[in-house]
Order: C-alpha cells, then structure tokens, then sequence
C-alpha cells in the first residue's frame, strides 16, 4: 500500500518540477502546446466517460427502447458526424501551432553545436562577433530567438522542454528552431536523443533574462579580458596543455573540448550533471570517467589534489560576474 | 425500353468498380498532395506556395467523391423489395454495393479534407 502510493506521489510530484518540464512552460511554443495537451486530455476524459455512461443506459435499457432506424441515427451521429466535426476542429486549431514562429535577420542567433557529451553555443548578432560559449544558454525573454542546431559526431536532440518542442541534431545539416520565452528564469535542457554512454548525463542550463540584462551580459561578454594576471592555475592549465583542447578567453583557438573562459559564471559542471564548486572541477580534471563515461578528455589523475584545486580556482575565477544583481 | 424513361444517374450501376471510385480519388490526391510537397521542399528548398493548381486539385476531388456518394445514394433508394436487403438478388446487390461506396464517399472526402488543410495551414518543410 506504501509502495503504491509513493509510486502514485512520485508520479503526481513529478508536475512539480518546474525546472525542466512541459508541464511548466516558459516559452509561447511550449505554453500552446500545454494548452492542446490539457484540452485533448480533458475531452479525452469527457468522451470515455460519455460512452461509458451510453452503455451503462442501454444495458439496463428494455429490448425494444430503441427502434432500429434510431439505433443507426445514433451511429451516424456519435460514430461519424461528431467525431469528424471534432478532429476537423482539433486540426484547424493544431496546425497553425505547428508553423514555426516568423524570424527576422536581425534577431539573435544561438548556434548550438552537439558534442559527446557537451553543448558548443555560438551566439551571433547584428555582423558582431561571435560570442563562444558552452553547455549553457542565455537567452532574452520576449524577443525572437533563432536557435541553429547541428551535431559534430553523432545525432544528438536538442530540448528545453519548458521553451519548445524538441529539434534533432544533425552532422552536417543545420536545423533552425525559432522560440520567443516570455519568464524569466533558470531552466534546464537535455539531449533527446541517445548519443552514446553519457547520453543521460548531457544536459545544459538555460537562462532567460530580462532583455536590458540580457543585452548587458552580452556586452561584457564579448570584451575579452586583457592582462589576466599569469597565476599559478594559468600556468598550469599551459603546463598540462589543456589549451589544446579547450580555449579561454580566446587566448587558444582550440575548439576539441567546451570553451572556459566564462566557467566561473557557469550554474553547473560537465554539462549540467555536477555543482561548480572548486572540489568537484578538481575531482572531475583528474578523473573525467568517473562523472561522464566515454567522454573524450583523458584523466589527469597525475596532478596532485593541491594542483588540480589550483587550477580550478583559476577555472572558477574567469568571467566571475562582476555585478551579482545582474544575474537573474 | 424502360432503360431510356431512367434518369442517367439511375443507368449508372453501381458495380464493384465504382465502388473503389472515392478511394482511388482519396488515395491520388493524397499523393499528389505529398509527393508536391517533397519535390517542393528537396528542389525548390521552399515549402509550395498555396496555388490555384491545389485548390483546383482538391475541389474536383472533393467533387468526383460528392458527385459517386450521390449516385450511390439515389441507387440505394431504388423500388425493390422492403428491407432488410440481404438476399442474393439483382437489386439487394446493388443496393449493398450503393450503400458501401456511399459510405465510403463519405470517409473519402473527409479523407481529402484532412490530407488539404495541413498544406494549408503549415506552409513549412520542417
């Protein structure tokens, strides 16, 4: 009895979340489609329970209640009339949902690149340069945003359940998907689509800002820090040739593993699967297998804890956010 | 002759052929509607524009159905014993066959209308 209800509990509470959730929309294209679900489960609801209540009448009806020709009246209208009427109506409202929302050449553009087992994020505005970031997603509320979605290796599916519908992630084909989100907010995304051993644990954050702190986060983002100071996680990170694979501040032109240069402002590690703090970038550096099998960067269980913590000290300062209220 | 006092509609007999009139019609213009789209989208790269040649297509689709389902209504209303019609005679088979096609009229040319209103509404080769 306990077990069933936990089970049922679990089930119900699973509406709760409102992180990572249709059923917590935050974006138009997710919020219509909540309202179809709603509505088709509901009439689902109202049609299973009129048929149960017609049987339940003409069980109990005496033979002879219904003359032949209105028992085939009945079948014409409830078998045929009502339901075409019915999904005639549920397609003229459904399909226009399906249109993708217009988009002009001056909106901001997110490229979003699928990797095992990280995101590559590229936003790109107005000819300016582009901005590189990883395995998380600002966005502004109420503006059209054009998300270009493709894959290095193999098919990932980019999905923000609260945004949008899920968009397929193809090597060598680009995939537009156009969202406007209307709260902001801190949400998550996934991979939908399984992508290899670490396919669970390939999510991302996603911000939606208000638009004025959106466009100022963007703004000093794309000033490239000057002058960092050469500290000791510095050199490390040179000394264990980690910029032949991840770049920061613009300093590598590496592009094999996530772009670091705004880590420190990071919600999460590894791709959405751990908190940022200091320790666990540590404890992931030197054994990246154990958070994220099959993933491609190799262990560096050579460098002795008090190193790794150094460099993941250095790691967390870069892009430390200056004004905290500009978070959201 | 009695043939010559019968409307033309009535000289019409329905027979298994014309039975499978409203599907056929159903099932070409459910190709053509998809087969112009692909092409469409994987030559073009844009999704067709809403032409005339659609709307030609599907009115006179829609009007070969309506036009079956009605000739096999006025068949199944033809003089002949009272119901139930279910013996092996000339006239109960006919009104069976009448009676089939025009149901399947009916399933045809919502079939039509359903394959018609996504290209209407979409306008898009996602």
């Amino acid at each position: 009895m306990a077990g069933k209800s936990l089970v049922l509990w679990s089930l119900v509470l699973t509406g709760c979340n409102a992180h990572q959730s249709a059923l917590a929309p935050f974006g138009l294209e997710a919020r219509s489609t909540l309202w179809l679900t709603i509505v088709l489960a509901a009439g689902g609801l109202v049609i299973a329970l009129g048929v149960a209540a017609i049987y339940v009448v003409a069980a109990r009806a005496p033979e002879g209640k219904l003359t032949h020709e209105s028992g085939m009246r009945l079948v014409l209208w409830l078998g045929a009339v009502v339901p075409t009427v019915v999904l005639t109506a549920l397609l003229i409202w459904a399909l226009p949902a399906m249109r993708p929302l217009p988009a002009a050449d001056s909106d901001l553009r997110i490229r979003v690149e699928g990797e095992q087992f990280w995101w590559r994020v590229t936003y790109r505005q107005d000819g300016a340069e582009p901005l590189l970031s990883a395995n998380e997603i600002r966005l502004p509320v109420d503006r059209t945003v054009v998300f270009e979605l493709t894959a290095t290796d193999v098919v990932h599916s980019f999905w923000i359940p609260g945004l949008a519908g899920k968009m397929d992630m193809i090597p060598g084909r680009t995939n537009r998907l156009v969202v406007k989100a209307e709260k902001p907010g801190t949400y998550r995304g996934v991979c939908a689509e399984f992508c290899g051993l670490s396919h669970a644990l390939m999510a991302f954050d996603v911000i939606a800002m208000e638009p004025a702190a959106f466009d100022a986060w963007l703004a000093e983002a794309r000033v490239r820090p000057v002058g960092q100071p050469r500290e000791r996680g510095a050199a490390l990170f040179a000394r264990e040739g980690c910029g032949s694979c991840h770049s920061v501040n613009g300093e590598q032109t590496a592009r094999i593993g996530p772009d670091l240069t705004r880590y420190g402002e990071r919600l999460t590690l590894g791709a959405g699967i751990l908190a940022p703090t200091a320790a666990d970038t540590a404890a992931f550096i030197r054994d990246p297998q154990r958070f994220k099998p099959g993933a491609r960067m190799p262990a560096y269980d050579h460098l002795p804890q008090e190193e790794a913590l150094a460099l993941a000290h250095w790691l967390k300062r870069n892009g430390k956010p200056k004004t905290p209220e500009a978070r959201p | 002759m009695t043939d010559e006092r019968r409307k033309w509609h009535e000289r019409l007999q329905v027979t298994l052929w014309t039975l499978i009139v409203p599907p056929t019609v159903w099932a070409v213009h459910f190709l053509f509607s998809y087969l112009w789209a692909a092409v469409s989208c994987a030559k073009a790269g844009v999704f067709a524009e809403f032409p005339t040649l659609f709307v030609i297509g599907t009115v006179l689709a829609l009007m070969a159905i309506a036009l079956s389902g009605w000739i096999a209504h006025r068949q199944t209303r033809q003089r002949g014993d009272p119901p139930p019609h279910e013996q092996g005679t000339d006239i109960d088979r006919l009104r069976f066959l009448a009676k089939s096609t025009l149901l399947l009229a009916g399933l045809s040319f919502v079939g039509v209308l359903f394959t018609a209103l996504p290209v209407v509404f979409i306008g898009d080769c996602r």
